[in-house]
């Protein structure tokens, strides 16, 4: 029955122009930033050879992709997160859901997974573009592998903050704005606050459990940090979606 | 007995903040009838129809569905709802047919039986030849269709239309009262409308609202032999004495009209007419007309629903 809901989203999706658009821009976006990132290494690539520790591609490139990636699909998550649950209700299409033998969890999890999918998608675009520098050397996997997930586990949480967001109103402008509101706050968290409370708040930062994933460290805190918090955001859309029907 | 009892309402209310959308309404509906649930404006069809359908939590009251509690067991009461709302729930950019599977799998009809599920649905709403057709692209009472054969897909028990002929043509409206009479058969049916007539040709069962409260609930039957005699209408060429016709046994009003007739309204099974014309012969009032008035129901709903408010105004 979740396969049957995240299906609806992923073919309403493709049949816009939306989902084509957002991968097409995103695509362009990040061959620009690839090449230049492969540039820069080119051109400094004799002096990096002359280091004692010498740091190869996946650690300039692979890195520093994946790092730009999670800022340009931040950018980009809200757009794709807005109409999950607004447009359903402003159209009053959400009363088919809500008649059908469907619990809430079912139709929260259906529209979550069918976003993952989508999201999937993007990031197998990013990652095709660091894999194909295998044409011409070699990359150290491990680190790779670690930064894809790192990237997956992120996206995962934007969406989920997007989905939330979007079951509190019906407008899907203001779920998108109001996602890039959370979303950016969460980047610039550890910006703000000295001392011990501006270490909590930075805690609390998407992008800095994202950091060790890019230098390819795997700390199963920070898995478990975006993995609570995808949790929450989908309990709490589900309990959102039952108070439409209690509240008034 | 218990089979037949499809839809359970027990004395179901609804707030919306301090106003009473649905005040304390019961009622039953068997297995074969069709409900007509009429009522002004914001009467409170639409919320009763919607804690039916468990789109909506009553505030309190209890409502079965084929047995099954709506609150306890929501899955099981909701596979035998059909549910048309006021503005039919469709994606705009799927086509008839797709659309329709996804409403078949929603409701858990096997893949196999999806397109016989189908086939069948689309037959029984006219949708033969537009099924590959975007539904954004069809005209309203098309769209009205689609969400008919929607709510009767997975051939559920109850089906519950929210004003289904709204929008329609002549032509179209009369083919959903075919529809719905033919649904009848298998299914239980309630229909909501502001219609009047709509509800004569189509319910055998009418119930009608009026701010919240349930104000009536008969079969058309009992209705229509209501309606037959409740209202005499009189000429007289003397001047006459209103109140010694009020306390004849049986009737509960008197008015005049404009154009100097009475209109005399007495309670059901209480015929003064006999009481009444010895009256006006003993006072020499000289009766020129009798007329047994037939009310129709739009008399009816007008008096029930004005009684209301009146009340309600007395009582502020």
């Amino acid at each position: 029955m979740i396969f049957t809901l995240a299906w609806r989203e992923i073919r309403s999706m493709f049949l816009s122009p939306l989902a084509w658009v957002i991968l097409g821009v995103v695509q362009a976006l990040m061959g620009w930033l690839f090449l230049n990132h492969v540039d820069n290494y080119m051109s400094i690539q004799s002096r990096l050879l002359s280091m004692q520790t010498p740091i190869g591609l996946t650690d300039i490139v692979v890195a520093s992709v994946f790092g730009n990636a999670a800022i340009i699909l931040l950018l980009v998550v809200p757009l794709i997160t807005m109409r999950l649950v607004s447009e359903e209700r402003r159209n009053r299409t959400l009363t088919l859901l809500y008649s059908a033998p469907l619990s809430m969890t079912e139709i929260i999890l259906g529209k979550y997974l069918g976003i993952l999918f989508f999201l999937l998608v993007v990031l197998f675009l990013v990652a095709l573009m660091p894999l194909s520098l295998l044409a011409g050397g070699s990359l150290d996997f491990g680190a790779f592998a670690s930064g894809f997930l790192g990237l997956a586990l992120l996206l995962a949480s934007f969406a989920a903050v997007g989905l939330f967001m979007s079951t509190l109103t019906q407008n899907p402008t203001i779920a998108a704005v109001s996602t890039f509101g959370m979303l950016l706050l969460s980047w610039v968290l550890d910006t703000g606050g000295q001392g011990a409370s501006g270490n909590v708040l930075a805690y609390f930062s998407l992008l800095n459990h994202y950091e060790p994933f890019l230098k390819g460290v795997f700390d199963s805190a920070d898995a478990v940090f975006y993995i609570l918090l995808i949790t929450t955001f989908l309990v709490l859309s589900t309990r959102r979606l039952d108070a439409d029907r209690l509240g008034g | 007995m218990s089979n037949n009892l499809l839809v359970e309402v027990d004395s179901v209310s609804r707030y919306f903040g301090d106003l009473a959308a649905v005040n304390d309404v019961s009622f039953t509906v068997n297995k074969g009838t069709v409900l007509g649930f009429l009522g002004p404006n914001g009467a409170g069809k639409t919320t009763t129809m919607q804690m039916i359908t468990g789109n909506l939590a009553p505030t309190s009251g209890r409502i079965k569905i084929a047995g099954y509690d709506l609150l306890d067991e929501p899955r099981a009461a909701k596979a035998c709802i059909g549910y048309l709302p006021e503005q039919p729930p469709l994606y705009l950019e799927y086509t008839v047919d797709e659309y329709l599977d996804f409403c078949a799998a929603l409701n858990r009809i096997p893949k196999k039986q999806r397109l016989g599920a189908r086939q069948q649905a689309k037959e029984r709403c006219g949708l033969t030849d537009a099924g590959r057709r975007l539904i954004g692209n069809l005209s309203k009472g098309y769209r009205q269709r689609v969400g008919i054969a929607q709510a009767i897909i997975h051939q559920p028990q109850v089906v519950i239309l929210d004003e289904p002929t709204a929008g329609l043509d002549p032509i179209q409206i009369r083919e959903i009262r075919t529809l719905v009479r033919e649904l009848s058969q298998e299914h239980a049916v309630i229909l909501s409308t502001h219609i009047l007539p709509e509800v004569q040709s189509s319910c055998d069962h009418v119930q009608i609202i009026d701010r919240g409260k349930l104000v009536l609930n008969d079969s058309i039957d009992g209705l229509t032999q209501r309606m037959q005699s409740s209202t005499l209408s009189l000429r007289f060429s003397n001047s006459v004495d209103t109140s010694r016709i009020e306390q004849l046994n049986g009737v509960r009003s008197t008015r005049l009209l404009d154009d100097g007739r009475y209109q005399v309204y007495y309670q059901a099974g209480q015929d003064p007419t006999d009481a009444l014309v010895k009256l006006a012969v003993d006072n020499h009032w000289g009766l020129r007309e009798l007329i047994p008035e037939k009310a129709s129901l739009e008399d009816m709903f007008l008096e029930l629903t004005k009684h209301d408010k009146t009340q309600a105004e007395a009582t502020i």
